[in-house]
């Protein structure tokens, strides 16, 4: 494995892994904001809108994120919705880590025992004082562990916009493989991963340790 | 003085509380004595604004008043949960200040200020920067007090105060609340333990469960 070797492909490996990142981040900072606001929805008092979010979590949990990846780029355009691979990328991502996300902020919530919003109540908080004081900061330690998982499976589940045609970390690493006919870019590959969800792992354990002052 | 009029509440068919009347003089301890099931909790959450009576007179010193309203002449009342329901997210001092500085507009220090006399009189001194997690049972119990006196209410009511506790401290508790009555706070119990309501009370309210079958 010959130093020399690895400085001649490495600018590519990061190129892909900057894409890699760039859909990790954008499919984060949406799909938690969006998966709180459909966890409202699923414990919400009106039925239709409960109803259609119940079979938007149950589809996207329940088929292939690979499928909902080829359907929303290579499907679509079939009913004349066209997107560029890397916005059909986006949108899948979200729209899969959204619903994951709004189960486990779903769970969050009901986890947080009535009493608390009555002690809030007979205190004369209103809703927002309630929501923003004591309850969000117990609903994010309950989901901390939770949303970590996911986080860390976005590291990986993001090699999948291989299929669309997207240049990020596994093609580069595959490209440059089957040119040189060498193992070595698979592996530098494989501890980018490695490096990248150590990264994650390391991020969340501090957010953990944040939020371990109360019981 | 407190005074409840004509107070009715069913469930569905079934009557919980029909046309009950209580007084609960100033500086005086009002003990609802009952077995399981006669209404004493459904009681004592419509007159904390927990429950909607069906329906029923409030008066605060003559003047009517709105349980669940938010106006300054509808707080009157506190409230310790029988399991306490104290903020686990927030520290003693956080859980006695947060009502106070966010409702009733406290100054930070002025709220602070008066936590720490609640927390000495309750021997708590020491007890400001611990979490509910490190608490005693009985601790939490006096947290709870404090929490609800730092809101200035009329009237303090519990809901089996005793019955979360080692009975051991049933003595504590008798003692906390009759040293709370010399000190001018009117207080309302709500207890299935006769002996321990006579011991404290001055006025004792007995409740049985209706019989379903009369009406
Ligand atoms: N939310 C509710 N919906 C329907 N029925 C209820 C509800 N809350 C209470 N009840 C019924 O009302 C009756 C009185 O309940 P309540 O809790 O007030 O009794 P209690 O006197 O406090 O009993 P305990 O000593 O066991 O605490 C019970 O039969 C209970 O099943
Ligand atoms: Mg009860």
């Amino acid at each position: 494995m010959s130093f020399n070797y690895i400085s001649q492909i490495l600018p590519s490996l990061i190129q892909g892994a900057g894409l890699t990142l760039q859909i990790f981040f954008w499919t984060l900072i949406l799909s938690i904001p969006l998966g709180i606001i459909v966890s409202l929805g699923l414990t919400s008092k009106i039925k239709p809108l409960k109803w259609i979010l119940e079979i938007y979590v149950w589809l996207m949990r329940g088929t292939p994120l690979l499928l909902q990846l080829i359907f929303v780029f290579y499907g679509l355009p079939i009913i004349g919705i066209v997107f560029q691979r890397y916005d059909a990328a986006l949108v899948a991502f979200i729209l899969n880590y959204a619903a994951y996300f709004a189960e486990i902020f779903r769970g969050g919530f009901q986890s947080v025992s009535v009493g608390q919003y009555e002690a809030a109540k007979v205190l004369r908080l209103n809703y927002w004082q309630t929501v923003r004081k004591i309850i969000i900061p117990q609903v994010v330690k309950i989901v901390i562990p939770s949303i970590g998982n996911e986080v860390i499976n976005l590291v990986k589940d993001s090699s999948l916009v291989y299929v669309i045609g997207l240049g990020d970390l596994l093609r580069a690493g595959n490209v440059a493989t089957s040119r040189d006919v060498t193992l070595v870019p698979l592996l530098l590959v494989g501890l980018i991963y490695l490096l990248l969800v150590g990264i994650c792992t390391l991020i969340l354990r501090q957010v953990e340790k944040r939020y371990s002052y109360f019981k | 003085m407190l005074e409840v009029k004509n107070l009715k509440k069913s469930f569905g068919e079934r009557v919980i509380l029909d046309d009950v009347n209580l007084t609960v003089r100033d500086d005086e301890i009002l003990c609802i004595v009952g077995p399981s099931g006669a209404g004493k909790t459904t009681l004592l959450r419509c007159i904390t604004g927990l429950d909607t009576p069906d329906s029923g007179e409030f008066l605060m010193d003559g003047q009517p008043f709105d349980p669940q309203g938010t106006g300054a002449s509808d707080r009157v009342i506190g409230v310790v949960f029988q399991d306490f329901n104290l903020f686990p997210n927030l520290s003693v001092m956080e859980n006695i200040t947060l009502a106070p500085t966010m409702v009733l507009k406290e100054s930070k220090e002025a709220a602070v200020k008066n936590a720490k006399k609640l927390l000495g009189e309750l021997g708590l001194s020491t007890k400001g920067d611990l979490y509910p997690w490190q608490l005693s049972g009985g601790q939490k119990q006096r947290v709870a007090i404090a929490r609800a006196l730092a809101m200035k209410p009329k009237i303090l009511c519990y809901d089996e105060p005793t019955s979360a506790l080692d009975p051991n401290l049933r003595q504590e508790v008798a003692n906390i609340i009759l040293s709370l009555k010399k000190g001018g706070v009117t207080q309302l119990v709500v207890t299935h333990d006769l002996d321990f309501a006579e011991e404290i009370a001055d006025d004792l309210l007995k409740v049985n469960p209706i019989d379903q079958n009369q009406d």
